[in-house]
């Protein structure tokens, strides 16, 4: 292997290590201003997981080595899905390994363990978290693998790099297809709904009767807990990256190029800056959906990437 | 405007016409359903305009304008009148649920997709391929005429497909008599360039004493049962 693909793909490690709890810590940020609050700091989230990693872990009598593998295997695999988005540069030696359905799948896993985690306790919440959760994921994935497909159709690819390649260096004819258009409504839907935002799941919320994802994770404690909440940012910035990727990606780094890193970092931050205020303003006009509602919404989420699907057919 | 370029703002307004006959068909809220009709409305309108530019149509652009005050202004109002008139406030009640319903659209729109394939074939406008979206268009008010209860929601379903038929006689076949080999009933009204200017004034004047005459008739309805739901219709004598 060469070095500089793999230098590359160490920094973006460490940047999505590093900068999705800022990110998140953004979103809290513009959050307050817009509601007339005084916010807490950037750096807020970091200090929220060093204080977490601090703590002791409290573990329930019958917790089997699933509840205690969860937080790592969570971790871990969100982690290798930021592996595989390019968010500085296309040149990724993991994405030539795993393409987008595979990333798809990565979610997946993180999510299926935290179901099984939540029930392993035997909690009503922790159950009932888990029985939304996958409500949610068996609605949202077909519509994720469609907007993907959809994505990759305007591509002819599904490996991300492929795409983000293929977007950033096309002319205004490939960028103004209805169908990306469609597959982006359809895909910030499905991020909404899958990184648990307002109107699907509120993060900031235990409320018994409206909690989904926290319902889940409600038995975690100390370092488990840090290392959740922190893939929980993780989540979140990468799905914001992968809209970047597969719809903005100008700006972004081509193959061997080190020198276009500093300026992708810079259209990076802005654009994150950018998705921070938009993922705001969705979350404050919007009022939190009662759960059946959410079928309705992961519908049409699906619908516009079908018809996205279906005017790259037909349009196109 | 080169030509493709063109053909690519058409297509978007396509995408968006169809859109908006989705988000009618899922809509609950009947303020919301004639907002989208509206919407629907300035879509098609600013298409044809851009088809009357591009294929250098300029009796296209009278139909855009008619299309923009009777679809956009005038019958949105006067359904916002009726709506405040006869009171009616709550969300809709569709026959099918919802998202049933978006499957059976995608279903629709494959089956159109399908069905104009041919004449896709063998057309060479810039347009062509809008008439599997007009006809989609069309399909979805059917299918929005039947899925709902209310009898105003039936009307904006009417109205849509319409918009549908409008779509596929202006944009879809400026230039050749493609909707006559189709065989629907349209036909008759889209000739060659488009509709002749005569014909569809007298469309567009169908249309407006068509929503004169559905005013009256829910005035007539809401009297007579208290209610504009249509399921009440099927009973011939009260309280059984």
């Amino acid at each position: 292997m060469k070095f500089l693909p793999l230098l590359m793909e160490i920094m973006q490690l460490l940047l999505l290590l590093t900068a999705a709890p800022v990110f998140a810590g953004w979103v809290k940020m513009v959050k307050c201003w817009s509601q007339g609050r005084t916010s807490p700091s950037l750096l807020q989230p970091y200090r929220d997981i060093a204080k977490l990693f601090s703590k002791d872990v409290v573990l329930a009598e019958n917790a089997s080595w699933i509840f205690r593998f969860t937080p790592y295997i969570v971790f871990g695999a969100t982690l290798l899905a930021g592996g595989i988005i390019p968010i500085l540069s296309v040149d990724l030696p993991l994405s030539a390994t795993a393409d987008v359905i595979a990333l798809v799948a990565l979610f997946a896993i993180a999510r299926f363990f935290t179901a099984l985690a939540g029930m392993d306790i035997g909690t009503a919440f922790g159950g009932m978290g888990s029985s939304r959760e996958m409500m949610i994921a068996s609605l949202a994935e077909p519509a994720m693998l469609m907007a993907v497909f959809t994505m990759s159709l305007a591509s002819k690819s599904t490996s991300l790099s492929q795409i983000a390649y293929v977007i950033a260096n096309s002319n205004i004819h490939t960028v103004l297809k209805p169908s990306l258009a469609f597959a982006f409504l359809a895909f910030v839907m499905i991020a909404i709904a899958e990184t648990g935002r307002i109107p699907v799941d509120n993060p900031a919320t235990h409320l018994e009767l409206t909690m989904i994802h926290e319902a889940m994770i409600l038995e975690y404690s100390g370092r488990h807990l840090a290392l959740i909440e922190w893939a929980g940012m993780m989540k979140l910035f990468l799905f914001m990256s992968l809209g970047a990727a597969a719809f903005f990606p100008w700006g972004i780094a081509g193959a061997g190029n080190m020198a276009a890193i500093p300026v992708a970092l810079i259209y990076l931050i802005i654009k994150f800056a950018f998705a921070g205020v938009v993922l705001v303003l969705i979350e404050t006009g919007l009022a939190k959906m009662r759960l059946f509602r959410v079928t309705e919404f992961l519908g049409a989420a699906f619908l516009l990437a079908t018809l996205g699907m279906l005017a790259h057919f037909i349009l196109e | 405007m080169d030509i493709q370029t063109t053909a690519q703002i058409i297509n978007f307004l396509a995408a968006m016409v169809l859109l908006t006959a989705f988000g009618m068909l899922v809509q609950r809220r009947i303020y919301g359903l004639i907002h989208l009709f509206a919407w629907q409305g300035l879509f098609l309108s600013v298409s044809t305009a851009i088809v009357g530019y591009a294929a250098g149509r300029h009796h296209l652009y009278i139909s855009a304008v008619l299309t923009l005050t009777l679809k956009v202004i005038l019958l949105p109002y006067i359904l916002n009148v009726l709506i405040h008139k006869l009171k009616i406030r709550k969300e809709i009640e569709t026959v099918v649920n919802v998202p049933l319903t978006m499957l059976i659209g995608i279903a629709l729109v494959i089956f159109s997709y399908s069905l104009t394939a041919p004449v896709r074939e063998m057309s060479t406008l810039v347009t062509r391929s809008i008439l599997a979206i007009a006809l989609a268009t069309v399909m979805i008010g059917l299918l929005m005429m039947i899925t709902r209860r209310h009898a105003v929601t039936q009307i904006i379903g009417f109205l849509a497909m319409e918009n549908g038929l409008f779509f596929a006689a202006t944009s879809a076949t400026y230039g050749m008599p493609l909707v006559v080999e189709l065989g629907l009933f349209f036909a008759a009204t889209s000739a060659t360039y488009g509709m002749p200017l005569v014909v569809e004034l007298g469309v567009a004047i169908d249309i407006l004493i068509a929503a004169f005459i559905f005013g009256i008739f829910f005035f007539h309805i809401n009297t007579t049962f208290d209610s504009l739901d249509v399921e009440q219709m099927a009973r011939l004598k009260e309280g059984e």
